[in-house]
């Protein structure tokens, strides 16, 4: 079960000055934020925050400076994150491009390519979307049909996805396509690829869709004959799968994966202060947001050591998906909805609905459970 | 988890663990007996003194290193007063006595004392006041808790040295190092029951084949692991606080490691016995050696509700975000 190990790590040096880098920074800008916004949380796209953030150098930090970044470790990156997401800032428009896209071309992408996205994904210039699931794709993601096929000068893209988050206001995506088809006989996993895509080069429509709050998060996005240049693809031709899959371990490492809802539990906390009945059920929350941190920073740390950690990334969304999604209803369990301070309680309106979501978005809770299993010597 | 002499300690108690330890010395544990054997190839890793300083005759270690040992010894079903005796020695230094050889075990003044009938010397600690007597001079009411484990009463009578805790120690310091042992006792007794859940999933065979190919039971043993997962984590992350801060200024630490612990206690030994079904509540099968230890370790050290009603209030009471709070606890190395 070595896949299950997870070492302590400490902070940083200069951790806490960071930090304090960090929160002033936050000061200046939250007055705008209303609840829902910090409720939104990482889900919330403000393009001007981004750009300030990337000002600071807190955009891509940890990629050399030749490429926009400042070279710091992970685990410094993860005293920034961590902060944002305490705060609920909308940090929606670099998340995906500093977590995933950006780490991906730099490790996988030719020179040229990292010249060209990085920098600019520091500067908050360029946003990204993932582009994984499709209509008929989902967790069963090797289904896809997606296809980008080669022609002189580079490739065709033909297909659809869909629930990709931001799409209508990123500017790039990397969506995951087969560009072989997969081998008689043989594994569904070769002949993937990752490609990018320029969310405006003509061929590509993007229809939002209305999530049920009410609100364009993710979208449907379709190519028709989409053009792509012969450097739109990263890394090696028919290795996506493989590539795509370490890159989840990004996805899935950070603090956005326990600390989605976490103003509310500081509101609760302000608003309970004088309730002696609401302190088990507070103390409860407030000892799994502490173990749920030192695991994540012990990912933080193996990224930082470069390794692979996909399944403890795994395990600790799962944990901590069930810890973030269950925190309106603890909430419940100690004030009533309509005795909670007004901020308070749209937090919670808003969470409400939306913490479905948490156990689906970048895997489903049965996934990661079934990646556990497979670790435990069950498949 | 923890440091590389921990690893070492902890193979080296696996293996005397392995030889010496096993179903049946439970058995004859849980029906009153003192493992002899057992204890003696523990004994002879020379572990009782851990946490004692070098310069008092300890091996000067600390809390993060015997994790591990903790863990194997939980995984094992802990067979032997190991953790009692490091917790006692640990005590009774840090108040100045000079710690005897033997059976060593430690209670707070009032509580039942783990292994007290079979101890050579017993260590009560009433807030900052730690006494040390000898066993033999104390009159005893036996009792057990639900894994049958001793958790003996005393007669307290003169004792033969008294001292008291350093502050970082505190007036808790007996609760907390308790706390502390079993969280760290329930994540290897997890591991335990993990292992044997694991085991039987991929052999026991229902409807044609193993039962562990069921998606159902796979997905109850992933959230085990990830349980088990927490506690290691939870437990390594207290014990690291209380090297750095003094038992006393661990005291958050060790009370969210607690809670974590008596949660998961619960959530895997309902797990362990749905997979293991029927099997499972047999006398004659290992698992309810491990499952009742859970159930009883997360008694013991503050309860999920106390602990729980401890933090909360200590949140509430601190003025500032919670995320201020618990940042502020963060040590960076020394440079
Ligand atoms: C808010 C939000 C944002 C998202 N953003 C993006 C994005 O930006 N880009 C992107 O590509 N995708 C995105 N997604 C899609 C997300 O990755 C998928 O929802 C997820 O992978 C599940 O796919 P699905 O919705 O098709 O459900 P399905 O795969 O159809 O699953 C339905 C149910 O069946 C279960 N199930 C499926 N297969 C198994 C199995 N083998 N064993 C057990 N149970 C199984 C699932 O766990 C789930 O409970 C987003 C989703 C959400 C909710």
């Amino acid at each position: 079960m070595t896949g299950l190990r997870f070492d302590l790590r400490d902070p940083p040096p200069g951790a806490a000055a960071l930090r304090a880098e960090v929160r002033a920074f936050i000061a200046e800008h939250e007055h705008g934020w209303a609840p829902e916004v910090r409720a939104r949380s990482w889900m919330g796209f403000d393009r001007d925050f981004t750009r300030a953030v990337g000002a600071r150098g807190w955009i891509g930090m940890c990629w050399p400076t030749e490429y926009g970044g400042a070279e710091r470790s992970f685990l410094d990156r993860n005293i920034v994150l961590e902060e944002m997401l305490a705060a609920g800032a909308p940090v929606g428009a670099h998340w995906i491009g500093d977590r995933q896209s950006g780490p991906l071309i730099l490790r996988l992408g030719t020179e040229a390519q990292r010249q060209k996205f990085l920098p600019k994904i520091t500067t908050g210039d360029y946003a990204f979307c993932i582009g994984l699931s499709e209509p008929d794709s989902g967790s069963d993601l090797a289904s896809l049909r997606t296809r980008a096929d080669r022609v002189d000068g580079g490739w065709v893209l033909n297909g659809r996805k869909i629930w990709t988050t931001f799409g209508h206001l990123c500017d790039w995506m990397i969506a995951l396509v087969r560009t072989s088809p997969a081998p008689e006989g043989g594994s569904r996993h070769q002949g993937l690829s990752q490609v990018l895509v320029d969310l405006k080069a003509p061929g590509v429509t993007i229809r939002p869709i209305h999530d049920l709050v009410g609100e364009k998060g993710f979208n449907e996005i379709t190519f028709d004959d989409v053009q792509l240049p012969e450097d739109a693809l990263v890394g090696q031709e028919g290795a996506g799968w493989a590539q795509a899959t370490s890159e989840l371990a990004f996805e899935r490492s950070g603090p956005d994966r326990y600390m989605s809802s976490h103003p509310l539990l500081e509101a609760g906390i302000a608003a309970l202060r004088d309730d002696p009945a609401a302190a088990t059920t507070l103390g409860r929350q407030v000892a799994r947001l502490w173990t749920l941190r030192s695991m994540s920073t012990a990912v933080a740390g193996m990224l930082q050591d470069g390794a692979d950690p996909v399944r403890q990334a795994a395990l600790v969304k799962d944990l901590g998906n069930d810890f973030e999604q269950a925190l309106p209803d603890r909430m419940r369990d100690v004030i009533d909805t309509d005795a909670m301070p007004e901020e308070m309680r749209r937090m919670h309106a808003y969470l409400t609905q939306i913490v479905p979501t948490f156990s689906l978005r970048g895997g489903t809770r049965e996934i990661m459970r079934g990646i556990i299993a497979r670790e435990l010597g069950l498949r | 988890m923890g440091t590389t002499i921990g690893a070492e300690l902890a193979e080296q108690a696996t293996r005397a663990l392995d030889d010496a330890a096993g179903v049946a010395v439970l058995r004859a544990v849980e029906d009153g007996a003192f493992p002899a054997a057992a204890w003696d190839a523990l004994g002879a890793l020379g572990l009782g003194v851990a946490l004692v300083p070098e310069d008092r005759g300890g091996a000067g270690l600390g809390f993060l290193d015997i994790v591990p040992v903790l863990e194997a010894l939980g995984r094992a079903g802990a067979p032997v007063p190991l953790a009692e005796s490091i917790g006692a020695g640990a005590l009774l230094s840090a108040a100045g006595i000079e710690v005897p050889d033997g059976v060593l075990t430690f209670a707070a003044a009032g509580a039942p004392v783990p292994w007290g009938r079979h101890a050579t010397h017993v260590a009560l600690v009433d807030g900052a006041r730690v006494a040390l007597y000898p066993a033999a001079a104390l009159r005893w009411t036996h009792g057990t808790n639900t894994a049958r484990e001793a958790r003996d009463i005393p007669t307290p009578v003169a004792p033969m040295a008294e001292g008291t805790m350093p502050n970082a120690w505190g007036a808790e310091a007996a609760m907390l190092v308790t706390a502390l042992l079993r969280s760290a006792q329930i994540a290897g007794a997890m591991q335990g029951a993990l292992a044997l859940a694991v085991d039987h999933a991929n052999t026991r065979k229902q409807f044609g084949r193993p039962i562990g190919r069921f998606q159902a039971v796979q997905q109850q043993l992933a959230v085990f692991a990830a349980e088990t997962s927490a506690v290691s984590v939870a437990a390594a992350a207290a014990a690291r606080a209380a090297d750095r801060r003094g038992l006393a200024g661990a005291a958050f630490e060790i009370g969210c490691a607690k809670v974590t612990a008596g949660e998961a206690a619960a959530k895997g030994a309902a797990i362990a016995h749905q997979v293991l079904a029927a099997m499972g509540i047999t006398e004659e099968h290992s698992l309810h050696h491990l499952t009742r230890r859970l159930w009883s370790w997360r008694e013991e050290g503050g309860t999920e509700r106390f602990w729980s009603a401890r933090l909360g209030a200590l949140v509430q009471g601190t003025p500032g975000p919670l995320w201020t709070f618990i940042t502020d606890r963060d040590e960076e190395p020394a440079a």
